[in-house]
């Protein structure tokens, strides 16, 4: 060890963590993240609204970002009004 | 009904057949019933580690295809009675394993056995999807660099999309083995930690072997180190993985090889 990187303090390490967080960030978004949890997600969540509400295929968005200490999940549905939903089973 | 388990890390090199031979040798010192599978066509190394090269008549390519019965090719081991061993072919290649034959011979394992562990090859490829393809355990060698975490990480996303359980809409069961890890390294902040390798692949941790010398002294006398040494760290680490693997509650620590003064100074004076 040297003088410089004593006053340094942290050793390799913690580069080699940060430079893996933000790599697999990448592959895993490029591979469609590990496996289908978005697909899998968005299927249920699906599944699960319509037994209540007429939702549309097409208009719900299942976004999830993954980050340093902390993950977010985005689910974005767009519902039907009663009257539009009516107007569409006529 | 057996247990279909893969020992898999994407990454050569990081402890898979080490790992293979040694869990396989201390569930069935425990008194299960296990026969390791080597999934390495080509280049295989099972046996030899294993210590049984020498008795190796038939192999899975040949049963696979027909050629050979199971019992024909199934090689006991000579320590442990309850253990036994399906060699990979070292002259053909992985394309002479149908995914048919494969189903077929998994199937007839499960029937004799209580575990079945499948070694798998280095790599993404066919070898190594056919590896983990009737898996329900799968244990992730991973070695505490950056590569073979790399590595890991793509193979966990292969173990959720490309197994049987995976397309029935069921999850394979994963767990880390941290192998090669120095925790007095990792405390200096000159390697990975347990916590950070943990972190980025958010699995559970099955076990950590600490990087000894113990590991190459077994595989040259042709024995897995729990058989070689049982008292030995990675042997005790081991242990305790086949442990957890049983479902048994083992505390996690990182055993060491307890050097005596006069063993420190005994060996540097050799």
């Amino acid at each position: 060890m040297n003088v410089l990187s004593f006053f340094r303090g942290r050793g390799s390490a913690p580069v080699a963590r940060e430079r893996l967080q933000l790599l697999l960030a990448h592959e895993r978004a490029a591979t469609g993240g590990r496996s289908d949890l978005v697909n899998i997600l968005r299927e249920e969540i699906l599944a699960v609204i319509a037994k209540h509400v007429t939702v549309d295929r097409d208009k719900i968005q299942v976004r999830m970002d993954r980050g340093g200490s902390v993950s977010t999940l985005e689910v974005d549905i767009e519902i039907r009004t009663p009257a539009e939903a009516l107007a569409l089973s006529a | 009904m057996a247990k279909v388990m893969v020992v898999t890390s994407g990454k050569g090199g990081v402890g898979k057949t080490t790992s293979t031979a040694a869990l396989g040798a201390a569930l069935a010192q425990s008194g299960q019933n296990v026969v390791v599978v080597d999934f390495d066509v080509g280049l295989r190394n099972l046996d030899l580690v294993m210590g049984a090269e020498r008795r190796v008549v038939f192999d899975l390519i040949n049963v696979v295809q027909g050629d050979a019965k199971l019992v024909q090719a199934l090689i006991r081991d000579k320590r442990v009675d309850t253990l036994s061993i399906l060699p990979a072919s070292q002259t053909r290649d992985k394309d002479a394993l149908t995914e048919e034959g494969v189903a077929r011979v998994m199937e007839e394992l499960q029937e004799k056995f209580d575990w079945v562990i499948c070694d798998s090859p280095a790599g993404i490829e066919r070898g190594a999807t056919l590896a983990m393809r009737h898996a329900e355990v799968a244990v992730v060698v991973t070695n505490p660099e950056v590569s073979s975490v790399r590595d890991s990480d793509r193979i966990i996303g292969l173990l959720d999309s490309k197994t049987l359980k995976a397309e029935k809409g069921e999850r394979v069961e994963k767990h880390l083995l941290l192998t090669r890890y120095d925790p007095a390294r990792a405390q200096r902040g000159e390697m990975l930690t347990t916590e950070d390798v943990l972190e980025i692949l958010s699995i559970p941790l099955l076990g950590i072997i600490p990087e000894s010398e113990e590991v190459l002294k077994a595989s040259n006398m042709g024995s897995p180190v729990t058989l070689s040494n049982a008292m030995s760290a990675p042997a005790r680490a081991y242990a305790a993985a086949a442990r957890r693997l049983m479902g048994e509650t083992v505390a996690m620590t990182v055993p060491n090889d307890r050097k005596s003064l006069f063993g420190k100074i005994f060996r540097r004076a050799a």
